[in-house]
């Protein structure tokens, strides 16, 4: 499937920032696209899922029929725990989330800035919004990597030189993945580390909205652990 | 012998609240969600209240009849909602709150979820202010203090005390030592802790003083006042199961 976009698939993109999760990292995974990188498989990695509201070390989604009533993770999905899972408050969860004990962070965006910079919690021109703990997160995680589509719906440029819209927190992304590649916010800016199969660097260029560092051989998005 | 904390009613719980209190509902994503509290509320009537809660509805597997804030907002019985989301999380949702609040109706403090939890833990706590890193640089800190402590930019924000809070629990002692179960903890201690009347509604029989070990308490009964044992359908209002909930909302949609 390829979500009736170009370039990779929504999983395709997950799969490719859980491999950089490390053995024993503390995960938060945001509402919607990022969801899917707990579908990877980790192999002997150990990975700790956090969500906000305080459960610590689920596991996969339950299925039809057998869900627990009182157990959801942070997009409101039934899940399991595994074992040595801990449950803790709201407080005690931002708690974590605030001293630093999250190691990465996964958020999805509608724009990001070559500055690190990135917004998600208020589309132009709307009246109010959802910051849910992107706020808190995006400020306080080890490492904050964003999914996203390449582009909007109507064509515009989602990785650009500063956010037209209120961003989130500044200069944090590391991580940027979107269907057409794998790009690294480094202090001179934004830089294309891999491409997507099926994509050429033009298509890159023409759908960047800012300053892009491209090797002269961009190798391919890696789509396996 | 002091008077007793079980209320027959929900109606009978929630009967003295007055207009203008500021309220904290519990839950997060339906899970411990005072769902009979607020059915009882929109019978009681009491406007002008200040809410806070995570968001201004329960979440995708609350049916669509489900009690909510959404029945506080068209009763015209909510002046403020103070919440981490003001809009809805998918863009096919629609919220009652959206409504009123483009309208004008109805006012709105939105404050990332860690400092919402840590507001309220700090009311709870008797301290009346703290500094977080969250929201630093964005528009929610325009015109606010901050203050740099080990070359890290903080934001100074308020306690939020409670005059009521409406939670639910997995278990109750007649004393109102709390347990919960699983993900329903969520923001219900903390409310609880803001407010000066916490009121309870209970999923299992409201047990004897003593019943539950103390090791095992996670809510201290000083910080609750009133508890009601929630009753089967259809006095009590429960969450319906996911399958159920999906059935649901085809029919809703089909019509």
């Amino acid at each position: 499937m390829s979500d009736g976009a170009k370039g990779l698939t929504r999983q395709q993109m997950c799969d490719r920032l859980a491999m950089e999760f490390q053995d024993g990292w503390i995960v938060n995974l945001g509402i919607g696209i990022p969801t899917l990188c707990s579908n990877f498989d980790f192999g002997d990695r150990q990975i700790i899922f956090h969500a906000e509201n305080g459960v610590i070390g689920y596991g996969p989604l339950t299925g039809a029929g057998r869900e627990d009533l009182h157990l959801v993770n942070a997009g409101g999905q039934h899940v399991t725990l595994h074992p040595g899972a801990a449950i803790v408050n709201h407080a005690d969860s931002f708690g974590m989330i605030r001293s630093g004990r999250i190691d990465v962070t996964v958020l999805g965006a509608y724009e990001v800035a070559a500055n690190g910079d990135f917004a998600n919690w208020k589309m132009a021109g709307q009246k109010g919004g959802g910051i849910g703990g992107a706020m808190d997160l995006a400020a306080c995680a080890k490492h904050v990597f964003v999914a996203m589509e390449q582009v909007t719906r109507r064509g515009q440029p989602r990785l650009v030189e500063r956010c037209a819209i209120p961003v989130t927190a500044r200069g944090v992304v590391d991580l940027v993945i979107t269907n057409y590649g794998l790009y690294e916010i480094t202090p001179e800016g934004m830089a294309l580390r891999e491409i997507a199969p099926g994509i050429s660097v033009d298509e890159v260029k023409a759908t960047t909205g800012c300053n892009l560092s491209i090797p002269s051989e961009v190798p391919p998005v890696k789509v396996r652990g | 012998m002091p008077k007793s904390k079980i209320f027959p009613t929900f109606d009978a719980a929630v009967a003295d609240i007055p207009d203008g209190s500021t309220i904290g509902f519990g839950g997060f994503a339906v899970v411990g969600m005072p769902i009979n509290l607020y059915k009882a509320l929109a019978e009681q009537g009491a406007k002008g209240l200040t809410c806070v809660s995570n968001g201004t509805r329960g979440g995708a597997t609350l049916p669509g009849d489900g009690p909510d804030m959404g029945g506080l907002i068209t009763n015209g019985q909510v002046k403020k909602v103070i919440c981490s989301f003001t809009a809805p999380t998918r863009a096919s949702q629609k919220l009652m709150f959206s409504e009123y609040y483009e309208k004008g109706l109805i006012d709105a403090e939105l404050v990332p979820q860690g400092t919402l939890a840590e507001r309220m833990r700090a009311a709870g706590a008797g301290i009346p202010a703290f500094y977080t890193p969250a929201a630093v640089g964005t528009e929610l800190a325009e015109g606010r203090e901050t203050r740099v402590f080990n070359g890290r930019e903080y934001l100074l924000e308020e306690a939020l005390p409670l005059d009521y809070a409406f939670i639910r629990a997995y278990q109750a002692d007649a004393f109102g030592n709390l347990r919960f179960r699983r993900s329903q903890r969520n923001f219900n201690p903390l409310m609880a802790m803001a407010a000066r009347v916490t009121i309870v509604e209970v999923e299992e029989d409201i047990l004897p003083v003593g019943a539950i070990d103390p090791d095992d308490v996670h809510l201290a009964g000083i910080f609750v006042h009133r508890l009601i044992k929630i009753p089967p359908p259809p006095e009590g209002w429960w969450p319906q199961r996911p399958a159920e909930v999906a059935k649901h909302e085809a029919e809703r949609n089909a019509r």
